[in-house]
C-alpha cells in the first residue's frame, strides 16, 4: 500500500434529522479520484456534507489526517443575491490559483458574478474550490450547467491534479464519471 | 450667513468627527448588506440613543453609554446565535420605546434628546473626536482581517466549516464592531444620520459598484460627498443636520437608481458576445 490515507471514513451513517446515508467504510488517498454513484436520495451529497461538516454524524467515524485540508463545491450555486463581487475576488477568498484559468474565462474574470452566465459562474464556483490550497476535494455535480467544452476543460483538469489531491465526486453524469474517476463508490449496491 | 463662517474652528470638530464616521460606516454597512443584516445598523442606533440618554442620567458621557449598551446588545445576539434581522428588529424597537420614555420623564435627558433624534452635529466636542478617530483605528486594523472571513463564511459556508474553522468568532467580533462604530456615530451625528449613512452608500455601491473592493471605495466615496454637501447645506439653510442629511442621501439614491436603469438599458441593448467573439 502506498501513502497513508488522507481521509478515513468508518462506518459512517450520516443525515439531517435522520440517517440518510451508510453505514458506509471507505478511504481516500492521494491519486484517488472516487466517483460516487448511486441513485437520487441514496445520500451521495448528504457523504460530501458529512466529510465537510455540515451533515449530523449518528455513528461511525470520519477521520482526517493531521494538516489534511478540504475544499467543498456545493451543488447549490453561489449565494449571490446582487453582492458586487468579480471572478477574481471569489478565486482570492478560497486561495484559488487563477493561472490555467481557460482563455473564455480569463476576460471575465474582473466581471461581477451577478452578471455573467449560470455557466460561467458555476465554472468560477468550481475553480475556487479545485484550485484552493487544500489536499482533498469535495466536488458535488460540477458537471451541472456547464457546457461540452466547459466539462472537457474541467475533466482535463481534474485528471492532471489526480496525482496531488484525493477527490471525491458526486454526478450524474456518467460519461463524465467514467472520464475522470480511478474507482467508484456506488452508495446503491 | 456667511459661508465662509464654516471654517470657524468652532465648526472643525463636528466637520472632522463627522467625516471619521462617514468614511467608516459605509464600509460597516457593506458588510452588514451581506450578511443580509442592514436593519442591524438601525437597531444599534436605536439602542445607543438609549444608552447615550440613560448614560446622561446616570452621570456618565453619553458615549460611554451608548458603547456599554450596544456592546450588550451585540453580545448577547451573538450569544444566542441567530443570524436574520428578527433580533434586529426588537432591539430596535425596545431602543426607541426606552429612549421615549426616558425623554418623557427624565429632563436631564431631553438636551441630549433632541441632538440625538435631530442629529444636531454641530454640539460635537473633543471627546466625540477622540472616540471617533479611536474607532477609526479599530476599524482599519482589524476589517482587513474579517473581510476575507466574512465573504468566505458568505460565499462559501462549507468550505469554511471544512477548513475548520469556527465561523463565531468572527461573526461575535464584527457584531461588536458594527455596535461600537454605531454607539459613537449616533452620539456624534443622531439615529437617522447614522443609520442612512450605513444603509443609503451601501445600497447604492452593492447595485453599481464593478467588484466588492469598487463598492467599497464607490460607498465610502457616495457618503463622505453626501455628507460634505449636508454639512454645508445644513449650515447654509441653518437646519439640523441630520434631516438635512437624509435627505441629501435619498436624492442620491434616486440618482444611483437612474444610473442603474441607464447602465442596464445599455447592457441590454450590447451585443452579447460568443465564445469565438462573434456577435
Amino acid at each position: 500500500m502506498g501513502e497513508e490515507a488522507l481521509l478515513i471514513v468508518d462506518r459512517l451513517s450520516a443525515g439531517y434529522g435522520h440517517p440518510v446515508v451508510g453505514p458506509i467504510s471507505f478511504s481516500a488517498r492521494r491519486g484517488e479520484v472516487i466517483a460516487v454513484q448511486g441513485p437520487n436520495g441514496v445520500g451521495k451529497s448528504t457523504l460530501l456534507n458529512a466529510i465537510a461538516g455540515s451533515a449530523r454524524v449518528f455513528s461511525g467515524s470520519i477521520t482526517r489526517r493531521a494538516g489534511v485540508r478540504v475544499s467543498h463545491q456545493q451543488q447549490a450555486a453561489l449565494p449571490l443575491d446582487d453582492v458586487p463581487l468579480s471572478g477574481r475576488e471569489l478565486l482570492a477568498l478560497t486561495g484559488a490559483d487563477a493561472r490555467g484559468l481557460p482563455d473564455w474565462i480569463v476576460p471575465l474574470i474582473d466581471k461581477r458574478l451577478d452578471r455573467l452566465s449560470g455557466g460561467q459562474r458555476q465554472f468560477m464556483q468550481i475553480w475556487a474550490c479545485l484550485k484552493a490550497p487544500v489536499d482533498v476535494v469535495l466536488l458535488d455535480e460540477p458537471a451541472n450547467n456547464l457546457d461540452p467544452q466547459g466539462m472537457q476543460y474541467l475533466e482535463a483538469q481534474i485528471r492532471d491534479m489526480r496525482a496531488t489531491h484525493a477527490m471525491l465526486v458526486v454526478s450524474h453524469d456518467r460519461r463524465f464519471l467514467d472520464h475522470i474517476r480511478t474507482r467508484a463508490l456506488d452508495l446503491g449496491a | 450667513m456667511n459661508i465662509f463662517e464654516i471654517f470657524d474652528p468652532m465648526f472643525r470638530l463636528p466637520l472632522l468627527t463627522g467625516l471619521l464616521f462617514a468614511a467608516l460606516l459605509p464600509v460597516l454597512g457593506m458588510y452588514l448588506r451581506l450578511r443580509e443584516e442592514w436593519l442591524a445598523a438601525l437597531a444599534f442606533a436605536q439602542v445607543a440613543a438609549a444608552g447615550s440618554l440613560g448614560g446622561v442620567i446616570l452621570g456618565l458621557p453619553p458615549q460611554a453609554g451608548a458603547l456599554a449598551c450596544t456592546c450588550t446588545a451585540a453580545a448577547f445576539k451573538g450569544w444566542i446565535a441567530r443570524t436574520g434581522n428578527n433580533g434586529y428588529a426588537l432591539l430596535m424597537i425596545a431602543g426607541w420605546a426606552a429612549s421615549i420614555l426616558m425623554l418623557a420623564n427624565v429632563p436631564i435627558a431631553e438636551h441630549l434628546g433632541h441632538a440625538l433624534f435631530d442629529g444636531q452635529l454641530y454640539f460635537t466636542g473633543a471627546t466625540h473626536l477622540v472616540f471617533g478617530a479611536g474607532f477609526f483605528l479599530v476599524t482599519v486594523g482589524t476589517l482587513p482581517w474579517l473581510s476575507r472571513k466574512l465573504l468566505l463564511e458568505r460565499m462559501f459556508p462549507d468550505f469554511f466549516q471544512a477548513s475548520g474553522m469556527s465561523a463565531k468568532k468572527f461573526h461575535v467580533a464584527f457584531d461588536l464592531l458594527v455596535a461600537a462604530g454605531l454607539a459613537l456615530a449616533t452620539a456624534s451625528i443622531g439615529v437617522m444620520g447614522a443609520f442612512g449613512l450605513v444603509f443609503v452608500p451601501s445600497m447604492i455601491a452593492y447595485r453599481i459598484g464593478p467588484s466588492w473592493k469598487g463598492a467599497l471605495w464607490l460607498a465610502t466615496a457616495i457618503s463622505l460627498l453626501a455628507y460634505g454637501a449636508s454639512f454645508v447645506l445644513a449650515f447654509v439653510i441653518d437646519q439640523p443636520f441630520g434631516p438635512v442629511l437624509v435627505m441629501v442621501l435619498a436624492g442620491l439614491a434616486g440618482f444611483g437608481y437612474l444610473i442603474q436603469a441607464t447602465l442596464g438599458k445599455r447592457r441590454a441593448s450590447r451585443p452579447v458576445a460568443t465564445r469565438d467573439g462573434a456577435a
